[in-house]
């Protein structure tokens, strides 16, 4: 199977680890990964902002480099919410694209994870990828439960996840949103944390390395211990950040 | 109230008192858990929220014949009918039919209609004491203060406030804030009033088109307690509380309020269909902008909000803003879709006060797509004049960049140099407004680009 | 053109094309046995009390020993005798003194405890709201599973009014702290004739 790997922008730059253990990941479960080179972004933070016309370079870019994909994955439920409203077709054809969780449960239905992480962790339930992508039941919707990538931790050998007051509560990034509501985007972060910390974690993971940064921005400004991690990291066997 | 001011200066006075934040949130996040357990009772409550939204499609498309269907009902069933094109004729009207009948003194329960028409200032003016009994509306009525929630109102009041208003008000005792005490003074207070009272003005829930009645919804019973001791009735609505059945009305009320506070229902559900012999009844039908908003065809939606107000509940910028930031009569994320089509200058800020979290839509009782219309909003928005430009130029910028590969790569790397090089007092200016409760994340040595090149590719 | 004219005028214009309306509004998922439970914990949750009984006379006896008989009482149910004659009352404004309305309902619904009152069960509108307190006897015949239930049996313009109460007046507008008794009744006591 071959699949077209996408690595946002922010996490091609900063969280080159991220980017390094999504695509091991695929690899050892013998999926033929290619990474176009030419990639840069899908044009969210554009097209979040209001101007969906700026963005639409990018998004020409994205479809040049990963039309002619079956499969793309990307390490991020916003990304992959974007380019799947914004960017791919509707009708059934062309690529389909999935965020990597989802695509370990869904599309490779792994079974096992070898694995082992001997932490406590909190998972960070990422909005896009929750209620745009349904990569878990959100809180509020009335259903059966389900959790695409707590389904994979839960397989870690070792691994100890803590129950969250709010599991599901936004934190605060929100792309632009971060810089020009800074007080909320800020106050909405601390409370995430405080969620976690009084649990009593020793990392925060996500599907998403967007709202990592953020929380882990606020994290190192208090010069805390607890680090971030994305869930890739993880999955892929990698050990606590030093 | 933040008339002028953007969102997010608002929301920063507000956050100014951490303390008081975190209470605001935890209050109305407890009433969102509230709303939560009520649903999960009701398997099929998934399937009555489709239903309910369904039906309000129906109202939707067929508006015009149902408000004939339905004016044509309460006109043989004895109620004047009459027709509003805005606040002003709204306010018009209802002083007009005060006059007529020579009312002196007037009680009104609660009505964002009427707060959207500014219908107490506008009466007040003409020298009415109009008595707000809900006592929510009544205890910001005494604060001069409008409802800072559609379903609370008074909900960014500590009960130590509330108590110092009705010392002020109602001669309480000085420092005195339980609950039953403050409430059993503005019971026997508006008791006083509700006896006295010609005419009651209430909103309208919904309005039945089969039948020309109407329903009100309360806990405390005001809105009963003024109609059916006042002589007269003026019921404000809006033209799209239609529903087309009363049957329908199983499904709504099932809904409304486990959606707004996790009851199974309000303790008064009011059928009005013909005054009591004797008196009066009036409904007045208002448009003021719901017809334009009708044909946004991506905002129309909008009009199926039965004012619950749970998206407020669960709105994570609301619970720590409070109403009085979005600076509109209906605040929170469906204000922030609403507002923008009554004065999108005004209001264009409030599409920006979200994460797109989109659990405003998922509690939506009629599921109206409210996180998918903050974006539309955003678009129009910036086209049609974005009041910041700095954002419409960091955007631009980067959709140049990020439209060509040749460019992010340069960029990038000459960013992260940058970062790396830059001494933290040259990051961290009061321009960065990331950096300043938080760190930028830590520059790697190369980026994933550069480390794939290295470790996966032959050229 | 009227604003009436123009206001209908800009719905033709700008209404979307037409859909349907759902048919069957009923979600049976109740079990018919667990009713009588679920409307008595559901009037709870309102703020209100659910008594049991076998007979209606046990009202009465019920009454006697919680209310003060020198008090206004008003009773629509002919196994009671009230202290007032509510057909005699013209104005409404004259009950102002009522310390108990004991009436009779129609249809309950169990998930929600509301129990629909059209106006020929009040004979005054005012009479549920200005009352201190308020009981109200039902048949559990006539208790059924959900406001769908009801909405079937009933036709709400049968009378001017009518109007499903589910518990005394309440309010939680300080703080959230729910205090019972805001403007209308500071109790709601349903009894519920299980026969």
């Amino acid at each position: 199977m071959k699949v077209g790997l996408f690595i946002p922008c922010y996490v091609d730059q900063f969280y080159p680890s991220a980017a390094i253990a999504s695509l091991e990941l695929l690899e050892k479960y013998g999926v033929e990964v290619d990474y176009p080179m030419d990639q840069t972004c899908c044009g969210q933070p554009m097209a979040n902002s209001g101007y969906e016309h700026y963005g639409k370079d990018a998004g020409e870019l994205f479809m040049k480099n990963f039309g002619d994909f079956e499969y793309i994955v990307a390490p991020s439920g916003s990304c992959t919410l974007h380019v799947k409203e914004h960017l791919l077709s509707h009708d059934g054809t062309g690529p389909k694209i999935y965020e990597l969780c989802e695509f370990l449960t869904d599309v490779l239905q792994v079974s096992e994870i070898h694995a082992s992480f001997p932490h406590r962790v909190g998972f960070h339930s990422s909005c896009h990828g929750l209620r745009g992508l349904h990569l878990a039941k959100p809180s509020e919707i009335v259903g059966k439960d389900f959790n695409k990538p707590v389904s994979l931790l839960e397989k870690i050998n070792g691994l100890e996840l803590v129950k969250l007051d709010r599991k599901d509560e936004c934190c605060g990034f929100g792309g632009t949103f971060a810089v020009f509501e800074e007080g909320i985007s800020v106050q909405m972060g601390k409370d995430r944390l405080a969620d976690h910390l009084d649990k009593g974690v020793e990392v925060i993971t996500a599907a998403d390395m967007s709202c990592l940064m953020h929380l882990e921005g606020l994290l190192k400004r208090e010069k805390s211990s607890v680090k971030i991690m994305h869930i890739a990291e993880i999955l892929n066997g990698n050990p606590i950040h030093s | 109230m933040a008339e002028n001011r953007t969102h997010a200066e608002a929301a920063e006075e507000f956050l100014k008192d951490e303390e008081r934040t975190h209470w605001h949130d935890d209050t109305l996040w407890h009433v969102r858990t509230k709303r939560d357990t009520a649903a999960q009772k009701l398997p099929e409550w998934e399937v009555l929220r489709e239903n309910a939204s369904q039906i309000k499609e129906y109202v939707l498309s067929h508006l015009d014949e149902l408000l004939i269907q339905f004016e044509n009902n309460a006109t043989a069933n004895g109620v004047t009918v009459i027709w509003a094109k805005n606040a002003q004729e709204h306010n018009d009207h209802v002083y007009r039919i005060l006059q007529e009948n020579h009312v002196k003194n007037l009680v009104k329960s609660k009505s964002i209609l009427t707060e959207e028409c500014g219908l107490n200032h506008f009466l007040e003016a003409k020298g009415y004491d109009v008595v707000d009994t809900d006592l929510g509306e009544r205890i910001i009525q005494f604060n001069h203060q409008v409802p800072s929630h559609i379903v609370m109102p008074a909900i960014h009041l500590k009960k130590k406030e509330i108590g110092d208003i009705f010392h002020k008000h109602l001669g309480t005792d000085a420092g005195a804030d339980d609950p039953q005490y403050l409430t059993e003074a503005a019971r026997l207070h508006l008791r006083e009033k509700f006896i006295q009272a010609n005419a009651a003005i209430t909103g309208v829930n919904f309005g039945i088109a089969e039948t020309g009645g109407f329903v009100v919804c309360t806990n405390e019973g005001n809105a009963d307690m003024g109609t059916h001791l006042a002589d007269i009735h003026i019921a404000c609505m809006g033209i799209e509380k239609l529903i087309p059945r009363a049957a329908d009305l199983g499904v709504y009320l099932r809904l409304l309020a486990r959606s707004a506070t996790g009851q199974s229902i309000t303790n008064y559900n009011s059928h009005f269909h013909r005054p009591s012999p004797g008196k009066k009844m009036y409904i007045i039908l208002v448009d003021n902008g719901r017809t334009e908003q009708l044909g946004r065809e991506d905002f129309r939606n909008s009009l199926k909000c039965i004012r619950c107000g749970a998206c407020m509940n669960t709105c994570p910028i609301y619970r720590r803003s409070s109403g009085f930031s979005y600076g509109s009569t209906v605040p929170g994320p469906i204000g922030s879709i609403l507002s923008p089509g009554i004065d999108l200058k005004k209001h264009s800020t409030l599409p920006f006060a979200s994460t797109l979290c989109g659990s405003c839509s998922d509690v939506c009782p009629v599921k109206i797509n409210i996180h998918e219309q903050l974006y539309k909003w955003r678009q129009v928005i910036a086209k049609e004049g974005n009041p910041e430009p700095a954002k419409k130029w960091a955007m631009k910028l980067a959709g140049k960049v990020l439209g060509n590969p040749t460019l992010y790569n340069i960029m990038g790397k000459s960013a992260r140099t940058a970062l790396k090089l830059s001494p933290n007092s040259l990051i961290y200016t009061r321009f960065n407004a990331w950096g300043k409760k938080r760190d930028l994340p830590e520059v790697p040595k190369e980026s994933f680009k550069e480390w794939y090149k290295k470790n996966r590719t032959n050229d | 053109m009227t604003s009436r004219e123009q206001i209908l005028e800009a719905i033709k214009k700008y209404k979307p094309a037409a859909t349907g309306l759902p048919e069957h509004l009923s979600y049976p998922t109740l079990e018919v046995d667990q009713l009588i439970g679920q409307f008595q914990q559901s009037s709870m949750l309102n703020g209100g009390k659910t008594i049991v009984i076998k007979t209606v006379e046990e009202v009465s006896s019920y009454l006697q020993v919680h209310f003060d008989k020198q008090l206004q009482v008003v009773s629509l149910i002919p196994e009671l005798q009230g202290t007032l004659d509510i057909t005699k009352i013209l104005d409404p404004h004259d009950l102002e003194a009522v310390e108990l309305a004991v009436l009779r309902g129609t249809w309950a619904a169990a998930e929600n405890a509301a129990i629909w009152m059209p106006e020929e069960n009040l004979v005054h509108r005012a009479l549920p709201f200005i009352a201190q307190h308020l009981a109200v006897v039902i048949e559990s015949k006539n208790l059924v599973r959900d406001m769908h239930a009801i909405y079937e049996k009933i036709k709400v313009d049968e009378f001017g009014y009518g109007v499903f109460i589910a518990g005394p007046s309440k309010t939680a507008d300080i703080e959230q702290s729910l205090v019972i008794g805001a403007h209308g009744p500071r109790s709601m006591t349903v009894f519920l004739v299980s026969t």
